[in-house]
């Protein structure tokens, strides 16, 4: 379904040149769940801003269902990381989540019977005719999510969406992404920093280095398919997995303070 | 009882100082002997003999139609140009000098070669008007056309709103905070322009009218005549605050959600 292969990314601009990503490969399978965890600037957006077509690889290839990236794929949404900026503050609600499916040429009914599902999928039901900055920024975060279901992706990239919300609407967020995957059986990329997010999250967590990226390790997670932010966080095995992706971020952290960067 | 309060306190603030302003004007020019200079007194008793009888259809209102046609030609004219050179890094390389150039031209300058071009009729006094309020317009628009925000540019991308339904929701609504203002600007610009543009070679119009007072020695009249200028600016306003206050209700509300939030 994705495909990332010896994939590079160098910035170049204004006499300054950034290696955000040095060589990623991974692939994740059609309705898998995947996290790729990574620390902060390590280039997670980078990747999926490459996967989005949003920008070109230095070198590599990118391909989502089996095609090479060169623009936008079809049938593959981004949740983006500034959520509260992808919303259009003149629009409302409803029409924020309608807007790419009048894009698509979605019929007037069907499009509001779209909308009206996803809106509900995220418990914002009561809100459609708001406008966004009268939301919260949890309630902005799950438009975005509304906007990207009702788009009927068969990819959807999220980018570390709830690295901004509090605790507990964060546990409820998770939740809410579990069961909107399950419901709608996409192919999941979820991209975070936090590691214990990652293993509650995935079913395969992609650990990325620090800069100079590359991936440190592609780990399976034998987690139940029914995750409980109490029963699974506090399994033995969610421990141990999430025990061990912790000391492969930190093994890579002290490594990269050995080797100088180039 | 408080709404009241708070519509009178609006009243006052709306009247209350034209109020002052007229009484000193009345008091203080009450023993004007000076021919230019007459008192409020007798510039208010010509007021409805001058202006509420043939004037009105014969100068007021051509005047208004000219200003009327040649704002909303700038107004067309500004917003396409200024979404094709804001739209496009390219475009505005060329196209920068040559608008730095023609902006620095005032537009009462170019009377006379209009005059020579295109006749004494109508067509040079709404291309005058046009030649003043095409800057500020199609300035602000290339402003705000280029100030859209690049999540908003990658989720257009991503959920492929493209083309007329990209222009309509996301570039000119982005930018309408800006084309406001510029519009607004060019609403001041075209009423000077609409006088000065009859000064000269014109046979009807609130600024040959002007000329007309002034070269048969009628000083309260012609003091009427600012004053229905100063109406006139008044009202359009007025209007302008309508039509802006609809178009720009999101804005205000985002910002005023902004400053609650800090
Ligand atoms: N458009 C750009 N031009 C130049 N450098 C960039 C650009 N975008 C990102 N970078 C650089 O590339 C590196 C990776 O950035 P990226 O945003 O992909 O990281 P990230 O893992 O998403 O970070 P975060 O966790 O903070 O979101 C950073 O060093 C960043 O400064
Ligand atoms: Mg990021």
């Amino acid at each position: 379904m994705l495909k990332v292969q010896s994939l590079r990314k160098v910035y170049d601009g204004h006499g300054r040149q950034v290696e955000a990503l040095r060589d990623i490969t991974f692939s994740v399978n059609p309705g898998e769940f995947v996290c790729v965890v990574g620390p902060s600037g390590c280039g997670k957006t980078t990747l999926l801003r490459l996967l989005g077509g949003l920008i070109a690889p230095t070198s590599g290839t990118v391909m989502v269902e089996g095609r090479p990236v060169s623009g936008p794929p079809d049938g593959l949404a981004i949740v983006f990381q500034e959520y509260g900026r992808s919303l259009m503050p003149w629009l409302r609600v409803r029409e924020n989540v309608e807007l790419p499916l009048k894009a698509k040429r979605v019929p007037r009914a069907e499009r509001a019977a779209l909308v009206h599902e996803s809106l509900a999928a995220v418990g914002l039901a009561d809100a459609a005719t708001a406008y966004p900055w009268q939301l919260s920024g949890g309630m902005q975060q799950r438009v975005a999510i509304a906007r990207a279901i009702a788009f009927q992706p068969r990819v959807l990239l999220m980018d570390e969406p709830f690295a901004a919300v509090d605790a507990q609407t964060r546990a409820d967020l998770e939740d809410l992404v579990r069961s909107v995957w399950q419901r709608f059986g996409m192919t999941m990329l979820f991209v975070t920093h936090d590691i214990d997010e990652s293993v509650y999250l995935a079913e395969r967590v992609v650990i990325l280095s620090s800069s100079p990226t590359i991936v440190l390790e592609d780990l399976a997670i034998d987690l139940p398919a029914q995750r409980d932010q109490l029963e699974t966080r506090s399994s033995a095995r969610f421990v141990e997995l999430r025990h061990h992706v912790y000391e492969q971020v930190q093994k890579a952290k002290n490594r990269s303070a050995v080797t100088p960067v180039v | 009882m408080k709404a009241v309060i708070t519509g009178l306190r609006r009243v006052v603030a709306l009247v209350g100082l034209p109020i002052v302003l007229l009484l000193v004007w009345w008091f203080a020019s009450a023993d004007s002997h000076t021919a230019a200079m007459p008192p409020l007194k007798r510039i208010l008793k010509v007021f409805p003999d001058t202006w509420f009888g043939e004037r009105l259809t014969d100068d007021v209102l051509p005047s208004l139609i000219r200003l009327t046609e040649g704002y909303c030609a700038a107004l067309v004219i500004g917003i396409v140009a200024g979404v094709a050179i804001g739209s496009s890094r390219t475009v505005r390389a060329f196209v920068e000098p040559v608008l730095e150039f023609l902006r620095a031209i005032p537009p009462p300058a170019l009377v006379p070669i209009l005059f020579l071009i295109a006749g004494i009729g109508d067509t040079t006094k709404i291309l005058v008007i046009i030649a003043g309020c095409v800057w500020p317009i199609l300035l602000n628009t290339v402003e705000g056309v280029r100030g859209v925000d690049p999540v908003l540019v990658d989720t257009c991308l991503t959920y492929r709103v493209s083309g007329l339904l990209r222009l309509r929701t996301f570039v000119l609504r982005s930018a309408s905070p800006q084309i406001m203002t510029g519009a607004r600007q060019a609403l001041s610009v075209g009423i000077i322009l609409m006088v000065i543009s009859e000064l000269k070679a014109s046979t009807d119009g609130l600024g040959y009218t002007f000329e007309q007072f002034q070269t048969r020695f009628q000083y309260p009249q012609m003091w009427s005549g600012v004053l229905v200028l100063g109406l006139i600016g008044v009202v359009l306003s007025l209007l302008f605050r309508f039509v802006e206050s609809r178009v720009l209700a999101w804005h205000r509300g985002q910002r005023a959600a902004e400053r609650t939030s800090l």
